[in-house]
């Protein structure tokens, strides 16, 4: 093993010091900000810096099994073992280096964009928090490990949600991301009961080890496993049915989403798929859910995206989007590419994140300096802002041709890679040339959406209001440096895996190699000839060209009227702006039965007759009903006790003598 | 010996006594009962040891102590209730009714 590889613990353990020592300066003086500032984000630059040589290590070693690095034994209980251990491989490396990174520039970020908060100590060591739980969760050697960082990254998310926790509506979206997490939580519980009870261990060595012997292909143990897993999945990564929390999690500071909610913590389904590729390999019928919910979910987030208002929602629906896309690639079984825009996707949605914020941060100071209480998210107000900030306009151009898939720029790399392996699949199975095409269709959107955004965003006259439009200022270069380093990741993240066609071609792939091959010898040989990949490669720039090209002729921006002057939407606008009316439908399917029942069912029976009535006052009753009959004995009458006694006394000499 | 007249004395001390103490009302007499029905063990107790050996006799003297004993409380309750109620009559007394 490298020795750099030994100094992993210190990449998982400065955040942790980051959090304690923000933690602590936010209790006793939180106007230390300079403190905070320099803990804060240089805790996530040395953990950085250890990554790079950790990963380093990785590379020059180039291991064919992973380091397991086993810290102390962690839950010892009959056949039961648990070390508290991390596994270094190369899928952790690739996690690793995106976690650190992109978390290091989202500190950088969050120094000017949380300046001014009084809570900007609290908000810091949040987020160190985060990083630590999210490094937990990626270097776990074992379930319950990663199901620690699993659990951790869902209570940050919780804490950095409801972050401005005095508005109502900010807390229910982090009790919302908390309950549905619950619910893919439990999926993963079981799996990992499953698997101990099958395996009889949950590391993850041992399990991929053992799983091609233990589990017959298809068998309905495996299936069960790993749809439990998956379940796990789509809470975490917002997937159908469990997508509606990342929406409203957008309540959350504009850094976090795009730290928790776009980059890292939701990609965190799509690494467990990808690290338990060996047994969704097994569970052919899971894998195909797995990419028939991400191709469903791709489609469904990006019609939803086409009609927001909120530049964050659009982000948001974009995010949900790009992850069924993610899932679509692990699905198939192209577990590296589902990394790949993994990794791409971190940096260009983690730009596209950011840039908003510098809007929105615009525009709050503008509204903030004219004392005007308005929408600083709605793109209505918004418009022309190119010539108040051309270096954001820039930068989220530059993000957007990358998830919109334009040649030579990331997305278009990653999402091809994608699509490509979907349509290979296609040849054994029709079905998988479905899910081919609701991934094009989903492209053609995308591409659609974010020209959308960006044309009212940037272009077309400025609706923020007369008096503002002095106040719209660029961002200082604490948030625009940040933005510089992602636009750079957003386009040339891409030669990380270019196509088996060009030159240098398939790096994480052969990267990812070790990982990967315990699944290999289950699926079908994903190759596919170089006349195909031209036409899948030609058919993806058509697709975004069209994709752009209409937004751009379509859409009049011109025409946008200000958010409250805006006319009411109606027909098909209407039902994509309230989102399909999903949550309406949660609402009435779930929410209220489950409301309905715990008022007239578990409270008015359960509680009150139940528990208070028969329970609780009927013992009482019971009780005060045998104190009575018992008191009718106590007379206070010497007279009747000495009688009662003396007839004792003999019953008791009769019963003796005899 | 005089031991059978001896232990029908006894008896019928001791009914008189179990008598007293159910019939009367008055709490000193019903004392006195008690103090009777002692007295009838005692004196069985002591014809008893003539045949049996001395430990009877022994006894005897352990119930005088107890019976000593229990006077003195019994009757340290009787002055209490007495000031309290101006009357010993245990049918006024049921301050423990149930």
């Amino acid at each position: 093993m490298p020795a750099s590889v030994g100094w992993v613990w210190l990449v998982v353990l400065l955040p942790l010091a980051g959090f304690v020592a923000n933690g602590a300066l936010s209790l006793l003086r939180p106007e230390a900000k300079r403190a905070v500032s320099a803990i804060g984000v240089g805790v996530l630059v040395l953990s950085f810096l250890i990554a790079v040589g950790v990963v380093g290590g990785v590379a020059t070693a180039a291991p064919h099994s992973p380091y397991v690095l086993t810290y102390w034994q962690w839950m010892p209980a009959g056949g039961l073992e648990i070390d508290l251990a991390f596994q270094v491989d190369q899928l952790s490396a690739v996690m690793l280096m995106v976690v650190t990174g992109v978390s290091m520039v989202i500190h950088i970020f969050s120094v000017g964009y949380m300046g001014d908060d009084p809570g900007y100590a609290r908000y810091f060591a949040y987020l160190n928090l985060f990083v630590f739980f999210m490094l937990v969760l990626v270097l776990g050697a074992n379930f319950p490990v990663m199901f620690v960082g699993w659990e951790g990254v869902g209570l940050c998310s919780y804490l950095l949600i409801g972050f401005w926790f005095e508005n109502n509506a900010f807390a229910d979206a982090g009790k919302k991301a908390f309950i549905m997490n619950r619910i893919g939580d439990f999926g993963f519980l079981i799996a990992m009961f499953m698997i101990f009870h099958a395996v009889g261990s949950l590391s993850f060595v041992e399990v991929f080890e053992a799983a091609p012997g233990t589990f017959e292909v298809g068998g309905t143990t495996i299936t069960l496993i790993t749809l439990a897993l998956f379940l796990g999945c789509a809470g975490k990564s917002a997937q159908i049915p469990l997508y509606t929390w990342l929406p409203d999690a957008m309540a959350g500071p504009t850094p976090v989403s795009a730290l928790i909610h776009a980059a890292t913590m939701v990609t965190a389904g799509v690494y467990l798929v990808a690290r338990t590729n060996v047994l969704f390999a097994i569970a052919p019928v899971s894998s195909f859910v797995v990419a028939a919910v991400g191709a469903a979910t791709a489609l469904f987030a990006a019609t939803i995206a086409l009609k927001q208002w909120d530049i964050k929602k659009v982000l948001a629906y974009s995010t949900v989007s790009q992850l069924g896309y993610m899932f679509m690639g692990v699905g198939v079984g192209a577990y590296a590419a589902g990394m790949f825009h993994l990794t791409t996707h971190a940096f260009f949605k983690a730009l596209l994140f950011l840039g908003s914020g510098s809007v929105i941060h615009a525009l709050h100071h503008a509204y903030h300096a004219t004392h005007r209480h308005e929408d600083a998210q709605d793109m209505r107000n918004m418009g022309g802002l190119r010539r108040a900030m051309p270096w954001t306009t820039g930068f989220m151009w530059v993000a957007t041709l990358a998830i919109a898939g334009v040649p030579l720029f990331s997305g278009f790399f990653s999402k091809d890679e994608i699509l490509a392996m979907t349509f290979v699949r296609g040849h054994d199975a029709g079905a998988f040339y479905v899910l081919w095409m609701v991934g094009v269709v989903a492209a053609l959107l995308t591409a659609f959406y974010m020209t959308r955004m960006m044309l009212y965003t940037f272009h077309g006259p400025n609706r923020t209001g007369e008096q503002e439009r002095g106040h719209l200022r660029e961002a200082p270069w604490v948030m625009t440096g940040p933005l510089l380093v992602l636009a750079v990741g957003s386009v040339f993240a891409g030669l990380l895996n270019l196509p088996a066609i060009l030159p240098g071609s398939g790096w994480l792939h052969h990267w990812l190699e070790p990982v990967t091959e315990g699944s290999a010898a289950y699926l079908p040989d994903l190759h596919l000839g170089s006349d195909t990949e031209w036409m899948l490669l030609g058919l993806a720039t058509v697709v975004a060209a069209a994709g752009i090209l209409g937004a751009w002729n379509f859409l009049k921006p011109a025409q946008l009227k200000p958010a409250r002057e805006a006319p009411v939407e109606t027909g098909i606008q209407r039902v994509l702006l309230r989102k399909w009316y999903v949550d309406e439908i949660y609402d009435w399917l779930v929410v209220r039965p489950v409301m309905w029942m715990s008022d007239r069912a578990f409270w008015k029976v359960m509680d009150v007759k139940v528990i208070d009535g028969a329970f609780v006052n009927g013992s009482a009753t019971v009780a005060r009903a045998l104190g009575w009959v018992g008191s009718r004995f106590q007379t206070g009458s010497v007279g009747v006790y000495l009688f009662l006694f003396v007839m004792g006394v003999l019953i008791l000499m009769r019963a003796v003598i005899r | 010996m005089l031991l059978g007249p001896s232990l029908g004395v006894s008896a019928i001390l001791f009914s008189l006594g179990v008598a007293g103490v159910l019939l009367r009302r008055n709490a000193i007499v019903i004392f006195m009962c008690i103090e009777l029905m002692l007295n009838a063990v005692n004196l069985s107790f002591v014809a008893l040891a003539q045949q049996l050996g001395r430990e009877g006799q022994v006894i005897v003297f352990f119930v005088m102590a107890v019976a000593a004993a229990e006077a003195a409380v019994g009757l340290a309750i009787m002055i209490a209730i007495y000031r309290h109620k101006s009357s010993v009559n245990v049918k006024e007394i049921n301050l423990l009714r149930g």
